[in-house]
């Protein structure tokens, strides 16, 4: 009996469909991977969404579907995009990281003090800010696995350290940005901003490391039930562990890329954007089991894009901000309850 | 299995005598920890000891240990609120624009915030058994509808303000009470929550509670209804977060943060207190003590003078190993 662990019932009903008697072609595993894939009914969402904002803001006379709007909301999603990416393999892994907006913030500060207004400190900002990342990671991954403090509570402590180490040191913000490494956050190659890029390599490495290697599946494996993965031979501590470092990493690249945007480190950057929650929602906006092993980044990527389009038209239409809440709200809950309702069927 | 905790599936203990050391066992490391914390407040300030002091730090622990007991029934079941901190300030910021200095109205507008608690958590419940949202996002949802809902009626900032008598039950108490001098209202209601709590979770509803929490389809197969149980939860919280919203509202007055991260502290104070996130294990009483474990470790820190920044860090770093401490001692229970 297991004591510590929570069961996990909800985190077996992904990839089983049953062995068809006829030949399968080609183009039947890719309908059934398609239809199965827990991205679908998000994109179908982002989709819906999409025509409804559309629609919604045409009538009001804004402009909606043009070249430098969708730029704008792609850009717009570059941070929490980033951040997502790193929440979702945390996710997968049946953890979940609430540390990520402090440790933004502190990595924004250390950005801009490592670099000091120098471009020639680029490569040791960087590498300080994502050793930082493998830090938090490795600390929160073996609190977690090592000392057996459940995930919420273990990274709500890391969260609270972290705060504590940010406010006793700054107050405002610090340091500065090299005007080569603020290319980043305003460049564009033609019309896409180099952000982009950014945002599409991190989610195109994390997409490899869980479709083609061993950790992926294994990360699969011990989200979906870690007893059974550890009886099976996998160290399950080193993959929870992994998932952590990679989930703080990803917030530390968001660090980096707030700074270049903002041109200095700012303390209460991550926590602003409320990236903590906000990168929880986009996980499980984009169809991925809150209680680990079912899901992936492609789907998050377009849970960000609804809360993209969401924030885009809201702006647009010059909602209030505080009805804004209340719509997010409604709408967090209601796809989680379609999704719900959904694997449900399936089952 | 461990020691910690009478459920529906454990061949019942015979002897009372056997039954007070389980008790004991279980809840034991909490309240050690809770008077350690307390004598060294004692030693930093000796006026602690004298009843004024001891009842003024119970008054400012109450809204949170109101709190941790509501929270409690939820994780005990196995889900979480984190709506709480946001009804807070939904009860403090709809009173002042209510109440509006009005002595007349408190009474009305309290029943009215309690219908509000009850509510929200009846549509928490609804919302994470019925239509199966893990209740992570359900309450994470109600935060962000609940905080946007009442700043969009106010107009961005609390409007109005809350008359004496409503300010009184988070502030004074029965006066001139023997050997207290000032029995505080919030202490009242705060004993009288924790021993419902305790005998709420004695009875049939808590077996069940617990039962439903430690293992969801053996309660179900046994005849619980195991929605039904997880809706009460969630109402109990939702209770227990207007009730401590009407007692913050009086001690601290009215202000858009009064709510904030207040889901977290009670979350913290529950699982401090011993209770395992997950459900089945733990009692309401350790609970509480956390939340006064947790309390009494602001006191102490700001006693000690820490900086107000690095008290999150401090912070952290004893909430984790408390439960890493609490981990350890379950393993080798086991």
């Amino acid at each position: 009996m297991s004591v510590s662990e929570p069961t996990k019932a909800a985190g077996t009903g992904g990839g089983d469909a049953p062995a068809t008697p006829r030949r399968r072609s080609a183009w039947d595993d890719r309908k059934e991977a398609i239809t199965n894939s827990p991205a679908t009914p998000v994109y179908a969402a982002l989709l819906g969404v999409f025509i409804i904002a559309w629609i919604v803001v045409t009538i009001d006379g804004g402009t909606f579907l043009t070249v430098s709007n969708i730029v704008n909301m792609l850009q717009r999603s570059v941070a929490l995009g980033i951040v997502s990416a790193g929440q979702t393999v945390a996710i997968l892994a049946g953890s979940l990281d609430l540390s990520v907006a402090f440790l933004i913030s502190l990595s924004s500060l250390v950005t801009a003090e490592v670099m000091d207004g120098s471009d020639a400190n680029i490569v040791p900002a960087v590498l300080a800010v994502l050793a930082l990342g493998v830090v938090v990671g490795l600390g929160n991954g073996l609190i977690i696995t090592k000392l057996r403090v459940n995930a919420f509570i273990a990274t709500l402590g890391t969260a609270l350290i972290l705060q504590g180490l940010i406010q006793n040191r700054y107050d405002g913000p610090a340091g500065s940005i090299g005007e080569g490494f603020e290319q980043l956050g305003y460049t564009r190659f033609g019309i896409i901003p180099a952000s982009v890029f950014l945002l599409v390599a991190v989610v195109a490495l994390v997409y490899f490391l869980l479709r083609w290697t061993r950790f992926g599946f294994r990360l699969y494996a011990v989200g979906g039930d870690e007893e059974v993965s550890r009886l099976s031979g996998v160290r399950t501590h080193r993959v929870i562990i992994a998932a952590h470092v990679v989930c703080s990493v990803c917030a530390a690249i968001t660090g980096l890329f707030l700074a270049s945007r903002l041109g200095a480190g700012t303390p209460t950057v991550g926590t602003d954007g409320g990236y903590d929650l906000e990168s929880i929602a986009a996980v499980v906006l984009g169809g991925t089991a809150l209680a680990g092993g079912r899901g992936g980044v492609l789907g998050t990527i377009g849970g960000v894009f609804i809360l993209a389009v969401l924030d885009n038209t809201f702006n647009q239409l010059e909602v209030n901000a505080f009805l804004k809440d209340v719509v997010r709200g409604v709408i967090i809950i209601a796809a989680v309850a379609v999704y719900a309702r959904r694997s449900e069927r399936r089952a | 299995m461990s020691a910690t905790t009478p459920d529906a599936f454990e061949t019942p203990v015979t002897s009372r005598s056997e039954r007070v050391r389980k008790a004991l066992v279980g809840t034991a490391p909490i309240f050690i920890v809770l008077f350690i914390l307390l004598a060294l407040i004692a030693i930093e300030n000796p006026n602690f000891l004298e009843p004024p002091g001891f009842l003024a730090f119970l008054k400012r622990a109450a809204p949170l240990a109101i709190l941790a007991a509501g929270q409690y029934f939820v994780i005990v079941s196995g889900e979480f609120d984190l709506s709480v901190g946001s009804i807070v300030t939904v009860v403090v910021v709809v009173a002042a624009r209510l109440i509006d200095d009005d002595p007349s109205k408190t009474w009305p507008i309290i029943a009215l915030l309690l219908a509000i608690g009850a509510t929200v958590g009846v549509t928490n419940g609804l919302i994470t058994t019925r239509l199966k949202v893990p209740s992570f996002i359900t309450t994470l949802g109600m935060l962000l509808i609940l905080s946007g809902a009442v700043f969009w009626w106010t107009g961005g900032a609390p409007r109005g303000a809350l008359p004496d008598n409503f300010r009184e039950i988070g502030r004074l108490g029965i006066q001139d009470f023997p050997v207290l001098e000032q029995l505080p209202w919030s202490v009242v209601i705060l004993l009288v929550i924790g021993i419902g709590a305790i005998l709420l979770m004695r009875a049939s509803f808590g077996r069940r509670l617990m039962a439903v929490g430690d293992n969801e389809s053996a309660a179900r197969l046994s005849g619980v209804k195991v929605e039904n149980m997880r809706t009460i939860a969630f109402v109990l919280s939702g209770l227990s977060a207007a009730v401590a919203g009407i007692l913050l509202g009086g001690f601290a007055g009215v202000s858009a943060q009064v709510g904030q991260g207040l889901e977290f502290q009670a979350i913290t104070a529950v699982v401090l207190g011993g209770v395992v996130l997950g459900g089945g294990r733990g009692t309401v009483l350790a609970a509480m003590a956390g939340a006064l474990t947790l309390e009494a470790l602001f006191t102490l820190l700001n006693l000690y003078g820490v900086s107000g920044a690095l008290e999150d860090t401090v912070q952290g770093i004893i909430i984790i190993a408390a439960v890493a401490f609490a981990s350890y001692r379950l393993r080798g229970a086991r």
